[in-house]
């Protein structure tokens, strides 16, 4: 009895006023909150910063500049022997064409009655790009029924020009510029007046391959996209099956001792080793000792794939793991064997995982640069690699090597160029997360 | 075929299925179960009881050798099932455990449909030769496990739909489907409702006819309902084994006596 008077009596409180206690505690979840949506809007802040620099500036990459006019192709000049034989066309060059396509483009500008007295032909010829003639003596090649019609001519306009459509290019910046002058921008403005000059979108900078300096309108993105994918295709076929193998294998059967210890360990250590030292183990390895050749897609594959299989590894032995026991259990418990218990059982659950952990290892691959500037793949390409598997061992370039590059371009408009293969590649890797959560979708099961 | 081998279990009631002699298991430096000796006859239902932690499930796990799947247990002594001796190097833990049925504590179905559930043992060990035989084992396997009136409409709905109690009859199908001889029961009701619990009792009991049946259990009462001998385990060691009456009503160990009273445990 004497204890429990001694003790604290029980206060009676009201449950309507707030003790000190349960004040300080509301608020320091409070803060907490706060201190959350804080850091959650800083990061999406950045986000936003992040892709409205890059739309801003590289959306214009995919729309382009073009002169679109008629005009007749003389049988004449591009097929002097008349008989629309490819092999024989061949033989007139692209200067060939440059002429009777600038002689087409006088003759409808001069039509069109826009020109101004005294503006010379090369002004007018000087809004095409270098890369026009090539790209009609192309199209001419590939069908040559169309020499002696008249066709429609989509011609690129020169990069000066697309730049003064998308402001990049004034007045002020031709009179000091060599490659363009202020007459041929007015010329360009009045062709637009009359519909002979467009912007359109631009499938080119999709599907064409790079372009040297002197020609940003006509880069392309067409070689380092099949680059890319042909070294994911080699990292897929490649990373996947030693990668789960390897986690099957040490999850569910390596004995657990000291050298699974360490091979867990050094797997661990590998995932964080920087990737331009996979970049030289490569060139050490496969270009100097394997003599594999140089820019080959085989070889950014295979460095690529040593990057990417302890990230595997360890998303697929996080996906093992949690696949509950009870179902290991399960399966051993009715005389199934190991094998049979992970095979028919445990992989299935822990598929979802294995996918989405997959999936994130390749577009980590996808993004990365330095270990393919060591192997050779920063070189200037312009044709495009076979189909595989030979055009695995042909040259080729990727995405972030071909952004790395633009951007060392000394042309503004590669600004511009290398802000929209940013948007393709996100584009790519927004594919792949959205593929690996429908995959993960499709593939979860409730146990 | 089947029945015929029932007939003769019936009339064998007295054999001996499991004879485990002098069972030690160590996991790493603990020395979890300390000489065990234990008979487990066919056409019984043995009970194991005993505190948490008292080696029962661990002796459980020696009977179908489901501790070799724990790298640090080591199991030393002799358990010999119709005089062969399950540790033996020549004996593959797999054919053992077709023969050595068990049902866990959890219910644990695999997330794949009730007919696959109990289809899945008969497959892998090629019990059957066609669907239509395949389809038999699944139906007398569900029939056996009381469950079959329950879900015949609906044997591809996922196992995993099932409630607790289903689920773990689902369980004891699964087991009963590959034909073993002895069914191990590791807790199956400590999930369960009462309801679900007197349902699966009851399987219990008609189970029995068929395999010998051996479970861990929490519940004395359950220990008293359903087995006709039962050992009490404590700290590691058997204390006391005998006929289930004479355990509850008369036992002649003190240690049984308080922890059937509710002293220790």
């Amino acid at each position: 009895m004497t204890e429990r008077t001694a003790g604290a009596t029980p206060r009676r409180t009201s449950l309507m006023q707030l003790d000190a206690r349960t004040k300080s505690r509301n608020a320091a979840e409070a803060r907490f909150k706060a201190y959350g949506l804080g850091a959650i809007t800083i990061a999406l802040l950045a986000l936003a910063m992040l892709m409205f620099s890059i739309f801003s500036t590289g959306s214009s990459a995919f729309r382009q500049t073009y002169a679109t006019f008629e005009m007749m192709l003389p049988a004449e000049t591009l097929d002097p022997k008349g008989n629309r034989d490819p092999a024989e066309m061949a033989k007139v060059t692209t200067i060939g064409y440059q002429n009777v396509l600038r002689g087409g483009l006088i003759e409808a500008v001069r039509s069109a009655g826009i020109v101004p007295d005294g503006v010379a032909d090369s002004d007018i010829t000087g809004i095409l790009s270098p890369e026009a003639a090539a790209d009609l003596r192309n199209r001419v090649l590939a069908n040559p029924e169309l020499v002696g019609t008249v066709v429609d001519i989509d011609a690129l306009a020169h990069g000066r020009i697309d730049g003064y459509f998308k402001g990049r290019v004034t007045m002020q910046s031709a009179e000091r510029d060599g490659n363009i002058t202020p007459q041929r921008l007015q010329l360009a403005q009045a062709m637009t007046d009359n519909g002979l000059m467009a912007i359109r979108f631009n499938w080119g900078f999709v599907t064409k391959p790079d372009a040297s300096d002197q020609r940003p309108e006509a880069a392309g993105l067409g070689v380092a996209i099949l680059g890319s994918l042909y070294m994911m295709l080699v990292v897929l076929v490649l990373a996947v099956p030693i990668g789960v193998a390897a986690s099957i294998y040490l999850e569910e059967f390596a004995p657990k001792n000291r050298w699974v210890d360490v091979i867990e360990v050094n797997i661990s250590n590998l995932a964080a080793v920087p990737s331009i030292v996979f970049g030289i183990l490569g060139l050490a390895i496969f270009i100097n000792f394997a003599h594999l050749p140089q820019s080959a897609p085989i070889v950014g594959g295979l460095v690529l794939t040593l990057m990417t299989v302890p990230t595997i590894i360890i998303s697929t032995r996080a996906a093992l793991k949690a696949v509950p026991p009870s179902i290991r259990d399960a399966a051993l418990g009715i005389g199934a064997s190991r094998m049979q218990s992970v095979f028919h059982h445990v992989l299935p659950l822990a598929m979802p995982g294995i996918l989405t952990g997959t999936i994130l290892g390749l577009a980590q691959a996808l993004g990365e640069t330095a270990p393919l500037l060591l192997i050779g793949m920063v070189a200037f390409v312009r044709d495009y690699p076979d189909a595989p598997p030979a055009g695995l061992f042909d040259p080729a370039s990727a995405l972030p090597v071909q952004i790395y590059n633009w951007t060392q371009r000394a042309d503004p408009a590669f600004v511009e160029r290398a802000s929209g293969a940013i948007i393709v590649l996100l584009a790519f890797l927004l594919v792949m997360n959205a593929i690996a959560i429908i995959l993960r979708r499709r593939f979860e099961r409730r146990w | 075929m089947n029945d015929m081998r029932i007939v003769e279990r019936l009339v064998s009631t007295n054999e001996i299925k499991i004879a485990a002699r002098d069972v030690n298991v160590h996991y790493g430096s603990s020395h979890a179960l300390k000489g065990v000796d234990v008979d487990i006859l066919n056409g019984h239902v043995t009970a194991f009881i005993g505190p948490s932690g008292c080696g029962k499930s661990t002796f459980l796990r020696c009977l179908n050798r489901m501790n070799d799947t724990i790298p640090s247990a080591k199991v030393t002594g002799s358990i010999l099932l119709d005089d062969e001796d399950i540790y033996d190097p020549k004996v593959d833990p797999v054919r053992l455990r077709a023969k050595v049925g068990m049902v866990f504590q959890k219910p644990n179905p695999f997330p794949k449909s009730i007919y696959d559930n109990v289809a899945y043992g008969p497959k892998i060990h090629g019990l059957t030769r066609s669907r239509a035989e395949l389809d038999e084992v699944v139906e007398t396997s569900l029939k056996k496990a009381a469950l079959w009136n329950e879900v015949k409409d609906r044997l591809h709905a996922p196992g995993t739909g099932l409630s607790g109690g289903q689920q773990q009859r689902l369980c004891i199908a699964r087991a009963v489907a590959t034909s073993p001889e002895v069914l191990l029961m590791d807790e199956p009701c400590s999930a369960l409702d009462p309801i679900a619990t007197a349902q699966v009792e009851e399987l219990i009991d008609e189970l029995r006819t068929q395999f010998a049946v051996v479970i861990v259990t929490h519940s004395m009462q359950q220990a008293a309902r359903v087995s006709q001998k039962t050992a009490f385990f404590h700290m590691g060691n058997l204390v006391e084994f005998g006929e289930t009456g004479q355990i509850f009503t008369n036992p002649h160990d003190p240690r049984t006596e308080s922890y059937i009273s509710g002293k220790i445990g």
